[in-house]
């Protein structure tokens, strides 16, 4: 038995001889929720990285969608082999910690060199990473919700094509300018369209945001739906079809939006910054992107993935994927990156890149979701995320579609998230 | 077997040797299907069945007996009663609809008229489609403004309701698009079985001067009754079984007016993370499906002719 281990462990050691000594393996998964030849980008990523840090091997690794690589994540982590990292959304973070399955990047993160590299990020994608005075996720792909707007309908409108809608009161008269009907009194085209479908509460915490309303508190155990600035928040949502007419009646949905923009169906849209390569190439018009309109101030949610690491992994590989993930979030590969993909780019160094600068000049809409980075807010995230989302979402839904009055829908979400929440406080 | 195997004495006649190689043979024949079923049918059973009584393990918090807890909760659950009425009315509103209109286009594709060939396989071809692309598809159609049905309608001066965004109509929508999906499907197994069924029939109905309607009712269909029951049986297990058009086309929305039992099983257990509340609402699935496979070979079964 002696004998066949040191077989073993001498076969082993001559096969490892052409590699690196002490060659760490780190498997990396990673959802693509946009167009474009993301799995190309990020094994090029990989392959660079490597070639820099020759004692790491990035094994990454395309695992569907957002909730397609949650689920394949967790799994491996319940069954003990999970990824050493991942990219996941930024809101999965309380889910993650309540699993048990992520480390604190603060474990990592402890030269000067490193704290400064950490305080890098916008501050609104950091609301998204941290709690509990401890930072949990690494930015990467991150978004915001901005309204484009069809320059060719505004100029048919008789409105100025270069002025977008800068208040909630503004967004209604453009929209009812922008409303068209047939002779027989059918709209053949809506003026705007905030899509209802899939994850509203996304698109509400727009309009709660403006409307000075906050949905929950940093402990993520605390929600706030039925406070009277998000209840007419909702209400002017409802207002836009119901008592305007100006919006489409009933749930609209998120995926064929972009597409109702493209067909003229609708003049303004409310969407994330993602879909800003997609409505470049599609849009046979000219267009416009814009901050979204103030009830009382600016704002928008925050969007997207981060970079969290597993527990289960050994400390060694750990360290590995914090250094690629340290290089990957660089001034440089953020700013390659939000060029390649669309997403807003991570941190305020990545815009004063060279290559950066060069494309906001040709592509100036690139920049407005970084602008409007000073008025985000974090995404809605609590403990038990999804279902406390879901009792949202379903709220959001009976009232849009009139079977609850927006007070109703939204007292009784509160009732649902509150018992949901009772075992975190 | 092995009991029979035990007790064999050393001498054995020709005669037990060569039953009992019979035997081996038969049940190593049968083992690799039985050993796939046993780890990825049978044993998920038991062990979500197990699984239903005890708690969620989340992070350092380990999972603990609780008993019916799981099931309670069920009970106190209105999502869970209103997919259970979804889903009831998605099985009413599939399993008569795609069986009768299977059985239409199976003996009218069954007659000789000119391009059945191609009848036939446009009637099949939804069946082969993949069913993601076809709920994109059907996404499209149902879009209000420009999608086809608007169009269509709009053509005579109406507009149509916003499908998939209004509580009233997404179940209808949805059901539409399962039964498009299946009634080809069982049409083939129709039309394999009116292909069985002898022509002298037919002849000796004609030469009684049957009407073709008295024909079809006295002789054709109770002839189909086994087909009939065959397909029932898939009708109603496909009915609880859908979720990929419900992921695509609405995530059983609006206020889950569309989600049905599967997709709620699915929801609990890998985006809320619920496995033990999941386990118990994977039970309550088995248990209805179980109990209708039962009903329907016992009690349908007395009533079908076969040959």
């Amino acid at each position: 038995m002696k004998l066949f281990k040191l077989w073993l462990s001498m076969i082993a050691l001559w096969a490892a001889a052409p590699f690196a000594l002490a060659q760490t393996e780190i498997s990396f998964f990673y959802p693509v929720a946009v167009g474009g030849p993301v799995t190309k980008i990020i094994d090029g990523y990989a392959a660079d990285f490597e070639k820099e840090n020759p004692g790491i091997k990035v094994k990454p690794i395309y695992a569907g969608t957002y909730q397609e690589t949650i689920v394949k994540a967790l799994t491996a982590h319940k069954s003990g082999e999970p990824p050493v990292t991942s990219v996941l959304l930024s809101t999965d973070m309380f889910t993650l910690i309540d699993e048990d399955a992520i480390v604190p990047i603060d474990n990592f993160a402890t030269t000067a060199e490193d704290k400064a590299w950490l305080a890098s990020f916008y501050p609104a994608f950091m609301q998204n990473s941290r709690t509990g005075g401890k930072t949990w996720g690494v930015p990467f792909q991150r978004s915001t919700i901005v309204l484009y707007w069809n320059k060719e309908l505004f100029k048919e409108a008789g409105l100025d094509p270069n002025k977008p809608p800068a208040t909630w009161a503004e967004m209604v008269s453009y929209a009812q300018k922008l409303t068209k009907k047939d002779a027989s009194g059918k709209i053949t085209q809506y003026g705007v369209q905030i899509p209802s479908s899939g994850f509203p509460y996304w698109l509400f915490q727009g309009l709660t945001t403006e409307n000075d309303a906050i949905l929950m508190n940093d402990a993520g155990n605390e929600v706030y739906f039925d406070k009277p600035g998000v209840i007419d928040a909702l209400q002017y949502w409802i207002d836009l079809s119901k008592k305007h007419n100006v919006h489409p009646p009933g749930i609209t949905e998120w995926g064929t939006t972009p597409r109702d923009f493209f067909e003229k169906k609708i003049a303004m849209m409310w969407t994330t910054t993602g879909n800003l390569t997609n409505v470049k190439n599609n849009a046979k018009f000219d267009f416009g992107v814009a901050m979204l309109p103030a009830a009382k101030k600016r704002g928008s949610p925050t969007g997207g993935g981060n970079f969290y690491i597993f527990k289960k992994s050994s400390p060694a590989q750990q360290q590995a994927a914090f250094k690629f993930i340290k290089w990957i979030t660089s001034p440089a590969h953020a700013a390659q990156w939000g060029i390649d993909t669309g997403y807003v780019a991570v941190r305020a160094d990545a815009f004063e890149t060279p290559a950066m600068k060069q494309y906001v000049a040709s592509f100036p809409p690139a920049a407005v979701a970084r602008d409007q980075l000073q008025f985000a807010v974090a995404e809605f995230s609590t403990h038990d995320n999804q279902r406390v989302t879901k009792a949202l979402n379903d709220g959001l839904q009976a009232a849009l579609t009139g079977t609850k009055t927006a007070e109703q829908a939204m007292k009784d979400a509160q009732v649902e998230a509150t018992r949901l929440l009772r075992s975190y406080k | 077997m092995s009991g029979e195997a035990a007790a064999m004495p050393a001498s054995v006649t020709p005669a037990a040797a060569a039953r009992l190689r019979a035997s081996v043979q038969g049940w190593l024949l049968l083992l690799p299907a039985a050993a796939l079923l046993a780890l990825f049918t049978h044993y998920p059973t038991i062990a979500t069945f197990w699984h239903s009584f005890f708690s969620t393990p989340k992070g350092a918090r380990g999972s603990v007996f609780v008993g019916m807890d799981n099931y309670r909760q069920m009970i106190d659950d209105p999502i869970f009663w209103q997919v259970l009425k979804n889903n009831a009315y998605f099985a009413l509103g599939t399993i008569p609809l795609s069986i009768g209109l299977a059985l239409l286009m199976a003996v009218w594709v069954n007659g000789r008229l000119a391009g059945k060939g191609a009848l036939r396989l446009a009637y099949f071809t939804p069946t082969v489609l993949p069913m993601i692309a076809v709920a994109n598809i059907w996404l499209f159609f149902y879009t209000p403004q420009y999608g086809l049905f608007e169009q269509v309608v709009g053509a005579f001066g109406f507009t149509a309701p916003n499908f998939l965004g209004t509580k009233d109509t997404v179940l209808a929508s949805l059901i539409v698009v399962a039964v498009w999906k299946e009634a080809g499907f069982f049409m083939i197994f129709y039309l394999a079985a009116l292909q069985q069924m002898s022509p002298s029939l037919a002849e000796a109905a004609a030469i009684e001067g049957a009407s073709r309607w008295y024909f079809f009712r006295r002789v054709t269909f109770p002839l189909l009754m086994p087909t009939t029951l065959f397909v029932l049986v898939n009708a109603i297990i496909n009915s609880f079984r859908l979720v990929d058009h419900i992921v695509v086309m609405t995530k059983g929305g609006p206020d889950n007016a569309s989600a049905l039992l599967l997709y709620y099983v699915y929801e609990v257990g890998f985006r809320f993370w619920d496995s033990a509340y999941a386990a118990a609402l994977t039970m309550v699935l088995l248990l209805m499906l179980g109990a209708l496979a039962v009903g329907q070979f016992l009690f349908l079964d007395r009533k079908v002719h076969y040959r």
